[in-house]
């Protein structure tokens, strides 16, 4: 065994195992790490893969920004388990048979008839100077140019559709508008009345 | 002698690699952390005199050794693990956050040739491990399972994904103009002397990325995090002794990476400032590259401890507005000017 074979089944090791701890943890902020640990184990086989730039780029947008904010919502959310737990026992056919379903979907398209190197000739490794990003970039700017934009107006919808719920005016809440507060002048808070001393 | 070689050479290629390799590391790491030793009483000594006092004088002459009794006296000192914290991920804080503060130093060009692993995705390298850093913080919060630590935790993160965006976007215009993701490259594209560094075109970048790195590192005036007037010390409040220390130092290691990091982005790295000037060129050609590159980094490290001493703590709704409506507006206009310039090839730095 090489030492490029040994690193990638300790990797697919940690990948099954975190991704198994996903769903069996208990802790949903447990998950979320072990989530976060998968992650990295994946970047970790693309970079064997040669693919540095998706591997890298696995780590800073899912990694480095997606689950920050997962964890921040997590964390401030107060789960009750019991809740959750409840009626496990009546979905659980119904879980079982879409779960049978994706497996089935799964082996259909990604099973062995498809893929292996009679089908696909193994690629030629490239030089070290090779650069992933440089190539990456001109096929996404040329070739795939419609896709790509298509997919960043898709994105830029979902962004301002997102703004767009969290605009909505709620009065029952009542909040402290420090610009206002440190605005603030005399005239509006003191009033000065003259009156007469009273005698007496 | 003979003998040790004799040794060396019967070891298998691959683990003369590896020892290699782990002592090219101890090469970095070692002066990283004296560096972040001494920094720390630069530190109390500069912010001294800016307040008209003498800072640590008593330990070894002027204070030298105070860096040395400080570390001694933090590895002797208790670790005190909270009955409610969860254990395994309080002990693995701290290393989540000084891991990604020493490994970002692997694709660091020292000068024209002494760089760890000189790969080309090197900026997005550093990118991605500069944001990793934050779970240690994030985790420490959380499993202090303390009111004061968790908020210092949430501050902390909502901060550090605003500024690491605007971060980002200014490491894209430095890409765009130098055309490279390899930091070596970078540096290379900057030839010409103090005028052809990326500072000037990239002006209002520079701004952003200085600022959002002390953002970043939660260095004061965006210490929000650790806040002592109001959540005592923040995310690090539960620890004690060494698993404290190792916070204190991943800070400094941070600090020193962003400071090295806006040399070598914005102020050409090795590179001298005179070069290629009439008179000022040929004297200052002695000077090693290694040399400015430190000279550079002492700059914004002594810009970290300045502004600490200077400014009061910024309020949080500001420090947020700061980083989502104005940095990250000033980044993409000056990415799409950037740009251009590179597009039409602006005279004097793009042709």
């Amino acid at each position: 065994m090489t030492f490029e074979k040994f690193i990638f089944y300790v990797l697919a090791f940690v990948l099954i195992a975190s991704a198994s701890m996903v769903i069996t943890r208990r802790n949903p902020v447990h998950s979320a790490l072990f989530l976060i640990l998968a992650f990295v184990a994946s970047s970790g086989i693309w970079l064997l893969a040669e693919a540095e730039f998706l591997a890298i780029t696995l780590v800073l947008v899912y990694v480095g920004a997606v689950m920050v904010l997962f964890l921040f919502v997590l964390m401030m959310l107060d789960i009750d388990v019991a809740t959750l737990r409840a009626g496990f026992m009546k979905v659980l056919p119904l879980g079982v048979l879409m779960m049978l379903a994706m497996v089935a979907e799964l082996v259909f398209v990604v099973g062995p008839q498809n893929f292996g190197l009679e089908k696909f000739a193994a690629p030629a490794r490239h030089a070290a100077d090779y650069s992933n990003t440089a190539e990456l970039g001109s096929v996404l700017y040329t070739v795939y140019m419609f896709s790509f934009e298509i997919a960043a107006v898709i994105l830029l919808v979902a962004i301002i559709a997102a703004i767009g719920l969290t605009m909505r005016k709620r009065p029952e809440t009542k909040y402290q508008n420090p610009t206002e507060q440190v605005a603030v002048k005399r005239a509006d808070r003191v009033r000065m009345v003259k009156m007469e001393t009273e005698k007496g | 002698m003979d003998f040790f070689i004799s040794i060396w050479e019967a070891l298998p290629l691959g683990l003369q690699t590896l020892i290699w390799t782990l002592l090219k590391i101890v090469a970095i790491v070692a002066p990283v952390m004296l560096c972040v030793a001494y920094f720390t009483y630069a530190e109390r000594k500069i912010i001294g005199y800016m307040q008209v006092r003498v800072g640590p004088n008593r330990v070894g002459p002027k204070g030298w050794l105070q860096p040395i009794a400080d570390a001694v006296k933090l590895m002797f000192k208790e670790i005190v693990i909270p009955t409610s914290a969860n254990k395994v991920l309080f002990l693995i804080a701290p290393t989540l956050v000084l891991g990604p503060a020493l490994a970002a130093w692997a694709v660091f060009p020292f000068n024209e040739e002494l760089v760890l692993a000189d790969i080309n995705a090197g900026l997005l390298y550093i990118l991605a491990l500069t944001s990793v850093g934050v779970y240690g913080v994030i985790i420490a919060g959380w499993a202090s399972n303390s009111k004061y630590a968790f908020l210092g935790a949430m501050r902390s993160a909502a901060q550090i994904v605003a500024y690491e965006i605007a971060m980002g976007f200014a490491l894209v215009g430095v890409l765009v103009a130098a055309g490279s993701l390899n930091l070596g490259d970078i540096v290379r594209a900057q030839q010409g002397g103090l005028f052809s560094w990326f500072w000037l075109p990239l002006l209002p970048l520079f701004g952003v990325y200085v600022i959002s790195g002390v953002a970043e590192t939660n260095r004061a005036p965006f210490d929000v995090a650790e806040g002592e007037s109001e959540i005592v010390a923040g995310f690090h409040v539960d620890y004690s002794g060494m698993t404290f220390a190792v916070f204190f130092l991943a800070e400094y290691a941070n600090i020193i990476l962003i400071s090295a990091l806006t040399a070598v982005l914005f102020l050409g790295g090795w590179l001298s400032p005179f070069e290629g000037w009439p008179v000022l060129g040929p004297l200052f050609d002695w000077v090693p590259g290694f040399i400015w590159l430190v000279m550079k980094t002492a700059l914004f490290g002594f810009m970290f401890l300045w502004l600490r001493a200077t400014f009061p703590r910024y309020r949080y709704d500001q420090i947020m507005r700061l980083g989502w409506k104005v940095f990250i507006p000033i980044t993409i206009v000056w990415i799409a000017v950037v740009g251009l310039a590179v597009v039409y090839q602006l005279p004097w730095w793009f042709d």
